[in-house]
């Protein structure tokens, strides 16, 4: 889907290196104020804090970045981490011999919920954000309801799963970059991957060129519940227990921010997983770097807020001559008036496809 | 996707009213909200003893206030979900700077309305000139006013409101059958009817145009970047009002408003409007805000425990927004 008036040198520059140049940009920056402040960002200990911080967001945001490639969206994912770290830690019941069953129990949970989430998006046209956000009262009701407090425990074998580490690599992190590897070929190899794109890009084209548009959303809404399964079963290990309280630290807005940082669109059918894994690296060295400034926490909402806003602009400012900017929930859009001059000769065909 | 089949003409009066409250959209949400009344009513008729519809009303104004200023950004395409923490940060900013002193209240509330136009105008000129998906611009606002606010009050409110700023959200005009008219309730109806008015006005009907065909909305001269930032800037400000009658209500705590953007939002959607833009009417999006605090009144009559309430919460949402979409898809009625 090639322009004919685009600078050759933008168009050499994907989106996926922006953001690894903007992560790297961030590293150098971070790494120059905290050597600043007389410490070292690759010392071994920040290291490990980086990295362990972006396993649990990077599974959470993996699963994310299917939905949103749908053009769908998954507010449920936080309530589902928390559910899911429950159902884990109390199936385990502190028996080592429990463990596979306790990992089983987990993901078919939280496959069902993905399910259920497809189902209504895909079969009883629910708006995503809406059907996704009741997804999340649903769980929440029911943990608030069953769960006072934290509940289950689980056994010292399970917990090396949050805790060992490989050198600097946290085994968490060596999990989730493996699964993010996964991902990608999944993506770029499967037909259900192609077809995630197609859905994105135009629901009515994808079906009329022969896509079964409600499979492929129903897949990626159930392998975003499973990821969000998967971190749920990471936070059980770290805490040894499960925990109810996870829903309340945004891990589905930071998800989503993670995927749009990363060069995925809000509006599907653009952008990848090895983007959203660097977005994901993004907000980690961020935290890594105010926590050891020792940033007041309030003043890095502020901060973080400002970053993505100006990233998604910066992203912006390129998509819009890219003609990439599509209705987010329906008819309409989001993109501004026509500003380019529309051009004399057809539109091809791929082109005219996802307007 | 939300294409809507075109209205159908109905052949008797009787089928077309069915049509309408069954038909999905505007009407289903009367019908709703009916429906919760009628088992309100059953469980306790001595709700609707009008002192206790006044407290019901006092309740429910802010939601109202803050459900007309979401469905002015929802209509014309946008969402915006920093409403919630501007109510909070409002509050917050009032009491720190009123500081119990009765004759600081006017100018601060001047300056909670800068404060509110210049939020929404931050927001709408992100989405607009800066191209920024309307949900990442205003989440970075949401994070944006939650981190700024603590880290002025040091984490914890300070301060204190006066007791002129309090009586918009608390008092009201005494009166015999009523026994109070809520203040609330008037600031309510009168923005519901500015609203109404205001969306059969020249400019309304351009908001609509935006959300429902940009493009097309472009191509007949609509400014559509301008209607939308003055959308935001509606919607900020009305934020402002909904957090000066929660603020009256309530007072202050560091919690205010937490969660009250999802609130608005489905009460907005309960109402049949489209998220996307183009469809729904200020009065649906005003009965699915009423629906909203209506349920919550129900919940508390079947005494259910509170901690169930976003369970039946959710299920409400998804079954009428379900509801909805499927009689969009098939009319209710056969072609004539």
């Amino acid at each position: 889907m090639t322009t004919v008036d685009r600078k050759p040198r933008l168009r050499s520059l994907g989106s996926t290196e922006m953001v690894y140049l903007a992560l790297l940009g961030v590293l150098v920056i971070g790494a120059v104020l905290v050597a600043v402040d007389g410490g070292n960002l690759f010392g071994t200990a920040n290291l490990v804090d980086m990295l362990t911080r972006s396993s649990l967001l990077g599974f959470v945001a993996l699963g994310q970045t299917f939905v949103i490639l749908c053009g769908s969206l998954d507010l449920s994912v936080g309530y589902v981490m928390a559910l899911c770290s429950l159902i884990g830690a109390t199936t385990m019941a502190g028996d080592p011999a429990k463990v596979p069953l306790g990992i089983v129990v987990v993901l078919v949970v939280a496959a069902g919920i993905g399910l259920l989430n497809g189902l209504i998006v895909s079969v009883l046209k629910v708006n995503p954000f809406i059907a996704t956000l009741g997804m999340g009262l649903i769980i929440k009701g029911y943990l608030d309801t069953t769960y006072k407090g934290p509940a289950g425990e689980v056994p010292a074998s399970f917990q090396q799963f949050g805790y060992s580490r490989i050198a600097f690599l946290p085994v968490s992190t060596a999990v989730m970059l493996i699964a993010v590897v996964l991902g990608i070929l999944y993506l770029r190899r499967s037909r259900t991957g192609y077809h995630m794109f197609a859905v994105g890009g135009s629901q009515d084209v994808a079906r009329l060129s022969g896509i079964r548009t409600g499979r492929v959303l129903v897949t990626a809404h159930v392998l975003c519940a499973v990821a969000a399964g998967v971190a749920g079963l990471l936070i059980a290990a770290r805490f040894g227990t499960g925990s109810a309280l996870v829903y309340s630290s945004g891990y589905d807005l930071d998800s989503i921010a993670a995927v749009v940082l990363g060069g995925t669109l809000l509006m599907g059918g653009r952008g990848g997983i090895a983007g959203t894994l660097a977005g994901v690296l993004i907000l980690a060295v961020l935290d890594t770097v105010f926590n050891i400034l020792q940033v007041d926490p309030f003043f890095k909402d502020v901060l973080r807020g400002v970053v993505i806003i100006a990233a998604v602009a910066i992203y912006a400012r390129r998509q819009i001559d890219r003609r990439a900017s599509r209705p987010r929930f329906g008819p309409g859009g989001n993109g501004g008036p026509p500003k380019d001059p529309v051009p004399d000769e057809p539109v091809p065909a791929g082109q005219g496809a996802d307007r | 996707m939300t294409t809507t089949a075109p209205e159908k003409k109905a052949t008797r009066p009787g089928v077309a009213v069915a049509a309408r409250l069954f038909g999905g959209g505007s009407a289903t949400v009367f019908a709703l909200l009916v429906l919760v009344f009628v088992a309100i009513l059953f469980l306790n008729p001595s709700f609707f003893e009008p002192p206790s519809l006044m407290a019901f009303a006092k309740k429910a104004a802010p939601l109202v206030v803050l459900a007309v200023g979401q469905y002015l950004v929802i209509v014309c395409g946008e969402l915006d979900l920093s409403v919630g923490s501007l109510v909070g940060a409002q509050v917050v900013i009032a009491a720190a700077v009123i500081d119990g002193q009765e004759s600081r209240t006017v100018p601060v509330l001047l300056l909670m309305l800068a404060f509110g136009v210049l939020v929404g105008l931050v927001n709408g000129l992100v989405v607009t000139v800066l191209k920024v998906h309307s949900l990442i611009a205003t989440l970075g606002m949401m994070l944006v006013l939650y981190g700024a606010i603590r880290l002025w009050t040091g984490g914890a409110p300070t301060g204190a409101l006066s007791e002129g700023f309090r009586q918009v959200g608390r008092e009201g005009i005494d009166m015999p059958v009523l026994r109070q008219l809520p203040w609330a309730l008037l600031v309510a109806a009168a923005v519901v009817v500015v609203a109404v008015v205001f969306m059969r006005k020249p400019f309304g009907r351009t908001l609509v145009a935006a959300g429902d065909n940009e493009k097309a909305a472009a191509f007949a001269g609509v400014r559509v970047w301008w209607v939308r930032t003055i959308a935001f800037v509606l919607s900020s400000v009305l934020a402002t009002l909904a957090g000066v009658l929660i603020g009256g209500y309530a007072g202050v705590t560091a919690q205010v408003g937490e969660g009250l953007e999802f609130t608005a939002i489905t009460a907005v959607v309960l109402g049949g409007v489209v998220l996307g833009g183009g469809r729904g009417t200020v009065l649906a999006a005003m009965a699915g805000a009423l629906t909203v605090e209506a349920l919550f009144t129900l919940f508390n009559q079947l005494s259910l425990p509170s901690t169930i309430r976003p369970t039946v919460q959710g299920l409400i949402i998804v079954a009428a927004v379900a509801w909805a979409a499927r009689e969009r898809r098939r009319p209710f009625l056969p072609q004539s």
